[in-house]
């Protein structure tokens, strides 16, 4: 059976502003329909390489195909993908529904049809009545959903979202996670979402890429990413992980359990002793950041297990060995030691 | 901290008690701060467009030629009626007009490269240039024109390089106030180009648009102010010019050739009832814009 041909799919692609090398070798594949992240810090090149799929930038090598068509070099209004800024970037000078038309209109869409469809997709976005307002009167959330249905009534192969929840706030941030993945199911078309979120990058794509310094470090499901990282940058980077047996392995803070007193730990095990530093208690669990050995171990208890383990307590820890999870290749160290 | 510092140090004392007194009334400090300036604006704008007014309203004495203080409407009547001078008005208005829409199709293009385009370095240089000839000479920069305006036999540098002249004349005017006030449309809509992001024409690309229907549907409406303080500084400018149809205009008369003269005659009340035609085209104007909504981005 022929393989379906990819969606988004990157050869190489590298780019370079003067001496500085932004994307530096990216391969790449995103099936149709896929909910696909590109999870990584400020810097790490994600951005670039959405800019290149969009058209904004040209790359300085490799190569951007869309459906199996390669659009290196095609400018951005010749490529059937459509973004959503981080700045949402929605014309001033417009209407709300004059903005979501703006794509249907520079595409000679018939004036009945294209007001017909504008309506309906503001519509999809619960912002029905709001048509005749200015983005200025808007709301940030409001403007984030006008920018997502200017986007998304031009039915692209590819939607592109560039860190479109940075600028609200929590509450806000978590409904739009819910209802982007929705949307997303509803309609039916590749989402590719920039984010240096780990938590929304893992909640909502199907697979995601982790980038740093314009490479690619691990590309896989939420659950390879977050329970089998492949390289120290990955385990550091999503999620808060230790670094064990000589900074060959991770274990993640929730797998480490402390030792009762005279409890030994059991064959399948390995153990650390170690003082405790700090207990922070967050509810239903408290986080303990423990010296042990050479270098500092995060541990995640219920709180109920915590007993009267305080600062500078001495403390016995053990976590099964199938727990610590070898990294296949030597990445970067992770910032802070493990704490990200 | 003590009496006894102030006491001693009596200057620094005084400035220590006028500081307080202001910080406990804030309107001392705010009266301090704008008198001055309001005083000027009363005194040298305001002040001097009523003496105009009021000047327009005075009378010539027909035997001594001396201006007396005697009533009259009859300035107004000729300036506002008098067929000749009505004409001129028609024509600078459309000079300015000209001038305006020439600046306006020179200034977008070009600002649009500086600020979008050219590379910082580039960039620094092409601002240099276009600010630099403001720091000549207005008659230099007239007579500069002159001479490349110059037909015949002895033609200028227009006539030898490009074998065509528009001569000294109507034309002639409104290229030369083209030169001259095109920096003041240039600096403002570079000045808009620079504020606006450049995620709004990402995104008209994005969603389809070639950049020339970028350029008509995003970028040239969010110019509008920008394009309209600019035309503010052409149109007026150009309006009262006088020595620039001296210089090069040949016979080509403007509202300010006719005030001179009117005010050399000398007739200083039918000259001030003149001055009165470029208040109220400006005013006009202004208010014009404002209803199209052009400085709503300025509030």
């Amino acid at each position: 059976m022929a393989r379906a041909v990819p969606a988004v799919q990157l050869v190489g692609l590298r780019k370079a502003f003067g001496d500085v090398v932004a994307v530096d070798g990216v391969d790449l594949e995103i099936a149709d329909r896929e909910f696909f992240a590109m999870l990584g810090p400020s810097g790490s090149g994600k951005t670039t390489v959405l800019r290149m799929i969009a058209g904004f930038e040209v790359p300085t090598g490799g190569a951007v195909l869309l459906a199996g068509t390669d659009v290196t070099t095609a400018p951005p209004y010749d490529r059937d993908v459509n973004t959503v800024f981080q700045d949402y970037a929605l014309f001033p000078h417009m209407s709300v529904l004059e903005n979501v038309e703006y794509g249907l209109k520079v595409k000679r869409v018939d004036r009945v049809e294209r007001r017909r469809r504008a309506s309906e997709m503001l519509d999809a976005v619960r912002l029905g009545g709001y048509g005749e307002r200015r983005p200025g009167q808007l709301s940030g959330g409001q403007r984030q959903r006008v920018a997502l249905a200017r986007a998304l009534v031009n039915r692209p192969r590819v939607l592109l979202l560039d860190e479109p929840l940075g600028a609200l706030d929590l509450k806000l941030r978590e409904e739009m996670q819910v209802e982007l993945k929705a949307i997303q199911q509803d309609v039916g078309i590749t989402f590719i979402f920039v984010t240096h979120d780990q938590g929304e990058a893992l909640s909502m794509s199907d697979r995601l890429a982790v980038f740093n310094a314009g490479r690619i470090e691990q590309v896989g499901t939420p659950r390879d990413i977050y329970e089998r990282p492949a390289t120290a940058f990955v385990a550091g980077f999503v999620g808060t992980s230790n670094l064990v047996d000589g900074g060959t392995a991770t274990v993640r803070p929730e797998r480490i359990r402390l030792l009762a007193a005279g409890e030994e730990p059991r064959e399948d095990e390995t153990f650390s002793a170690g003082t405790v530093r700090d207990v922070q208690y967050l509810g239903a669990e408290s986080r303990l950041r423990v010296a042990a050995g050479d270098g500092e171990l995060v541990v995640s208890v219920p709180s109920g297990a915590l007993g009267d383990v305080r600062d500078g307590a001495g403390v016995r820890l053990a976590w099964r060995r199938e727990a610590a999870f070898r990294l296949t290749h030597a990445g970067m160290k992770p910032e802070g030691g493990g704490d990200a | 901290m003590s009496t006894t510092a102030t006491g001693s140090v009596p200057i620094a004392g005084l400035a220590r008690r006028i500081g307080r007194a202001v910080t406990r009334r804030p309107v001392l400090g705010l009266a301090a701060t704008v008198t001055a300036p309001v005083a000027w604006l009363l005194v040298v704008y305001i002040g001097s467009l009523l003496l105009l007014i009021v000047t327009a309203f005075f009378s010539i004495d027909g035997f001594t030629q001396r201006t007396t203080t005697e009533l009259t409407a009859g300035n107004l009547d000729t300036a506002f009626t008098e067929w000749v001078f009505v004409r001129t008005v028609l024509r600078s208005v459309g000079v300015a007009t000209a001038v305006t829409m020439l600046c306006i199709a020179i200034a977008l293009p070009m600002a649009f490269y500086i600020a979008k385009v050219a590379t910082t370095r580039v960039r620094r240089s092409l601002i240099v240039a276009v600010l630099l000839p403001l720091w000549a000479g207005y008659l230099v920069k007239a007579y500069a024109w002159r001479a490349m305006l110059q037909g015949g036999d002895q033609g200028g540098v227009l006539k030898s390089w490009l074998g065509f002249t528009p001569g000294f004349g109507i034309a002639g005017v409104i290229v030369t106030l083209t030169y001259l006030w095109l920096p003041y449309m240039v600096l403002p809509v570079y000045a808009g180009l620079e504020r606006l992001p450049a995620s709004l024409l990402d995104a008209a690309g994005d969603l389809g648009a070639r950049p020339w229907r970028s350029f008509r549907t995003v970028v040239v409406p969010l110019l509008v102010p920008s394009i309209a303080a600019g035309s503010l500084f052409t149109f007026s400018l150009s309006l009262g010019d006088y020595i620039t149809p001296k210089v090069v205009g040949g016979t080509t008369q403007l509202i300010g050739n006719l005030i001179e003269r009117t005010l050399l005659a000398p007739n200083q009340p039918l000259a001030a009832a003149y001055t009165l035609w470029p208040v109220v085209i400006v005013v006009a104007y202004l208010v014009a814009m404002t209803r199209l909504g052009a400085f709503e981005s300025l509030k």
